[in-house]
């Protein structure tokens, strides 16, 4: 008989799962919603610059299909374009939503949105409030999940983390298991469909712009499991970071849209304040290399620029990896309109007011194309499991445009949410034979282990080794002999983490356990990136190798399949072709 | 100028919720443009007390390290704020570090911060929508009232204004002033204003926007500057409007 009524779990509260949870809701479904931090806390919030849709407000002629193509043209034609497409098409219907739930966007004089330029395109595309508008998007949708929550349709568990999918005999998904982060209690929760939108990935490269909780361990996990994991060598480093030493904080590409200039002393060694070194000795390089795009070309051009002129040219101020990106000639009143949230960021962490003075600012790594594989529909490979937001990598090819991601999660959750649902009301779910106590069972038998555990190995410094070997190898520059003696580190790593010590062996809030099970996901889906860089011989989007300058249609417009291979404890890969059905593929000159 | 070369903590830690608490001290590496949460990574790699003795990493939550998912509250040298925006250098050391007194505390600097996601519940902090369907473009809005709104949008729900308010305690059961604001912010939206009369309603009687005792602390610790007084003030009126009107009605 068909559910009505199905009970949908969403892993994840950011974007991408609030968007799914309002759809699943809203067709009658019932949800429990899983998070490890309060969902208003999610990565999410992060987002600063602003919304892609081609709404045409400034009689420049944009269009959807301009947007699409924009979109497929700056991933490097790696996208499959039919979901891009669809996605484009969906983009002004979303920010008119997104408007009527409260989303304060900045306002043109005569009330309506105002929009800005971002990198990648020649429209002024770009939605945006203040510059938090991840922060004002993820609020409207956690209002509205509040809605739901207290009429009873939305439960959430907040605090809990994702463990694996609970799989019957047919492989089919029947529900997840998951850990209390305050009892470490491990239960396990039935459910018809279950949707992953647990973000991104960034703690595998140690410092990242992402918060605490991106480790990737969700995906990793399912991947172990038999998930594709897809294009997992694809990884954005965003060019304008704040490096810091807990994190790298994000200098919006905002920055740059609303005018922000990218520069260099052209003096070597020149150490005068930036301020008085005058306009003939400063280096422009992005508007002299990029003349038609300048300081707003996408993200994976803009880094590999800013590393030539660091590295090559030894140009990088005070000597050291970092450049200007310049405000202090643009009003004071509409930088303090336009982008106060990210100036305010830059202010408190670093101490100068960059009103006044030019920011240091250097790539960091940012986002991952990568993720879960799932077909048209949001579903993995897994029956009942789909997967929505930066987890999944479905629409932004090999390098994502800004403020594309924010648009790319609600979309993801508003097809996943009705797609569950239709699976749900459809699934044939014969009772489960102890499927779920052997899964209960296998993640309880892992924690005892590691409290077990009596080695030397601490997982915190581990950890730091990873993120060192990931950032410098499987990063902006790429090449085949590093990439190969990263993965024997990874390899290496492994096995020490057979010999890890836990420095905390109590049972409540212990944030070490959590960390230490997130790390040996991170090391196996650190394994799936390194040797997917190695195995693409081209250069495509944000894959770059030198060895392999040109990009390579003929051998590489591919779609890497990454699977867990069980028995030998390491990733197999297939290539499947991208669907290039609706824009034939041309050179990517910007 | 302070010490460059190691930055001294004390931290108070307890258990679990009914454990008693206790004080540990660390001493760490200096290191340039450090914060407390760099500090707090650096215990967890190296969980040694400054007496040597092996301890256990401080459990503390943060998230977005950025001062905009309002994780990481907590009381640094007594003051209610965010450790990720708290930067080492700027602070009187030893840096003692306690968690908020008026929530339950979960384990060392870690609390239950769940009461204002229920308040927000109780005031309906949202905008009522019919439906997520296409019905075209939201309401029209200039750019001062959209200006007005977005400072009040900007609240991360640390409960930092909750912790430093004199009223904010167990007996009085005070709503707090971030869900003031936000009954300001909704019902100020073309659209959420439909529900004004029930946030206004929510905000009468015992815990209500009457508890405020206008010590203004609040204001002063807000770590995003939203005009909290402001809001407290400007609803303060509309509920008492709404108390007289409603009781004029019966």
């Amino acid at each position: 008989m068909a559910l009505s009524n199905p009970r949908i779990i969403v892993v994840g509260g950011g974007l991408a799962g609030l968007a799914a949870v309002i759809k699943v809701a809203e067709m009658g479904g019932h949800v429990d919603l899983f998070s490890i931090v309060p969902v208003k806390r999610s990565h999410s919030v992060c987002a600063q610059g602003g919304i892609n849709a081609a709404k045409n407000l400034k009689g420049e002629g944009d269009s959807t299909w301009q947007h699409f193509d924009d979109t497929i043209y700056g991933g490097d034609f790696l996208a499959n374009q039919p979901p891009v497409k669809d996605m484009c098409d969906a983009a002004p219907g979303i920010i008119d939503l997104l408007d009527r739930m409260g989303v304060p966007f900045n306002r043109t004089p005569e009330g309506l949105l105002d929009f800005r330029r971002f990198g990648g395109t020649l429209f002024n595309r770009t939605a945006f409030a203040g510059a938090t508008t991840g922060q004002q998007l993820l609020y409207a949708l956690d209002e509205q999940v509040r809605r739901y929550e207290a009429e009873g349709k939305v439960s959430k568990y907040e605090g809990w983390e994702f463990l694996s999918a609970v799989l019957d005999a047919r492989r089919v998904c029947r529900g997840i298991c998951a850990m209390d982060l305050r009892s470490m209690a491990i239960c396990t929760f039935p459910a018809h469909a279950v949707i992953i939108a647990t973000g991104g990935i960034g703690a595998i490269f140690g410092k990242s712009t992402n918060s605490v909780v991106c480790t990737g361990s969700s995906q990793s996990a399912l991947y172990q499991q038999g998930a594709y994991y897809a294009n997992g060598e694809f990884i954005q480093v965003h060019p304008t970071s704040i490096p810091g030493e807990d994190k790298l904080r994000l200098m919006s590409e905002s920055a740059r849209g609303e005018g922000g200039r990218v520069w260099v002393p052209k003096k070597p060694g020149d150490n005068r304040d930036p301020k008085l070194i005058p306009d003939g000795e400063r280096w422009y390089f992005l508007e002299e290399w990029y003349p038609k795009y300048g300081n707003l070309v996408p993200r994976d051009v803009a880094t590999r620029a800013i590393h030539k002129v660091v590295y090559e040219h030894k140009l990088g101020v005070d000597g050291k990896p970092m450049v200007y990106l310049d405000l202090t000639h643009i009003d004071r009143k509409v930088l303090d309109r336009k982008l106060e949230g990210i100036l305010e960021i830059y202010e408190k962490f670093v101490g100068d007011d960059p009103r006044d003075t030019p920011m240091k600012i250097f790539p960091g790594v940012h986002y991952t194309m990568g993720g879960l594989w799932v077909d048209f529909k949001q579903a993995t490979n897994i029956a009942g499991i789909y997967a929505a937001g930066e987890c999944e990598y479905q629409y932004h090819g090999a390098n994502r445009l800004g403020a594309n991601s924010l648009v790319s999660c609600i979309w993801g959750g508003f097809v996943a949410g009705p797609e569950a649902v239709k699976y749900a009301r459809n699934a044939f779910s014969p009772a489960s034979d102890g499927h779920f106590e052997a899964e209960q069972k296998r993640q309880e038998d892992i924690n005892a282990k590691l409290m077990r555990a009596d080695g030397r190995e601490n997982p915190f410094l581990l950890w730091r080794e990873l993120g060192d070997i990931m950032t410098q190898n499987c990063t902006v520059i790429r090449d085949n002999q590093n990439l190969r003696a990263t993965d024997a580190k990874l390899v290496e790593l492994l096995e020490r983490y057979q010999s890890i010590n836990l420095s905390d062996r109590t049972q409540w809030a212990n944030t070490t356990i959590g960390f230490t099970r997130q790390l040996y996901n991170m090391l196996q889906l650190a394994r799936v990136i390194a040797q997917g860089a190695a195995l693409r011989d081209e250069s495509r989007g944000a894959h770059y190798k030198p060895d392999f300058p040109e990009r390579d249609d003929k051998n590489w417009l591919k779609t890497t399949k990454a699977t867990f291979a069980p028995d030998a404890d390491e990733p197999r890969f297939e290539f499947e072709p991208v669907d290039i059905s609706l824009i034939p593929p041309r050179a990517r000159k910007y | 100028m302070a010490d460059q070369k190691n930055v001294a903590l004390k931290i108070k830690r307890q258990d679990n919720p009914t454990a008693k608490p206790r004080w540990e001290e660390f001493e760490i590496p200096w290191k340039r443009g450090m914060n407390v949460t760099s500090c707090l990574m650096e215990i967890a790699a190296s969980p040694v007390t400054r007496q040597g003795t092996a301890t256990t990493p401080i459990t503390y939550d943060s998230n977005c390290l950025e001062e905009v998912c309002g994780s990481c509250a907590m009381l640094i040298n007594g003051r209610a704020r965010m450790a990720c925006s708290a930067l080492v250098d700027q602070l009187e050391r030893p840096i003692r570090l306690e968690p908020f007194s008026k929530f339950p505390v979960v384990r060392d600097l870690s609390v239950d911060r769940t009461v204002l996601f229920e308040n927000l519940k109780r005031v309906k902090a949202w905008v009522p929508v019919d439906g997520t369907y296409d019905l075209g473009a939201g309401p029209r809005m200039s750019m001062d009232d959209q200006e007005a709104a977005y400072p009040l949008s900007r609240c991360i729900s640390c409960c930092c204004c909750m912790e430093a308010c004199p009223q904010f305690t167990e007996s009085t059961g005070f709503v707090g002033a971030a869900a003031i604001s936000q009954v300001r912010l909704f019902n100020t939206h073309p659209t959420g204003a439909a529900l004004k009369r029930e946030r206004l309603v929510a905000l009468m009687g015992d815990g209500g926007i009457q508890e405020c005792g206008y010590a203004q602390n609040c204001v002063e610790v807000c770590p995003k500057d939203i005009p909290l007084t402001r809001s407290i003030s400007q609803v303060g009126g509309e509920v008492i409007k709404q108390a007289l009107s409603d009781w004029f009605r019966k």
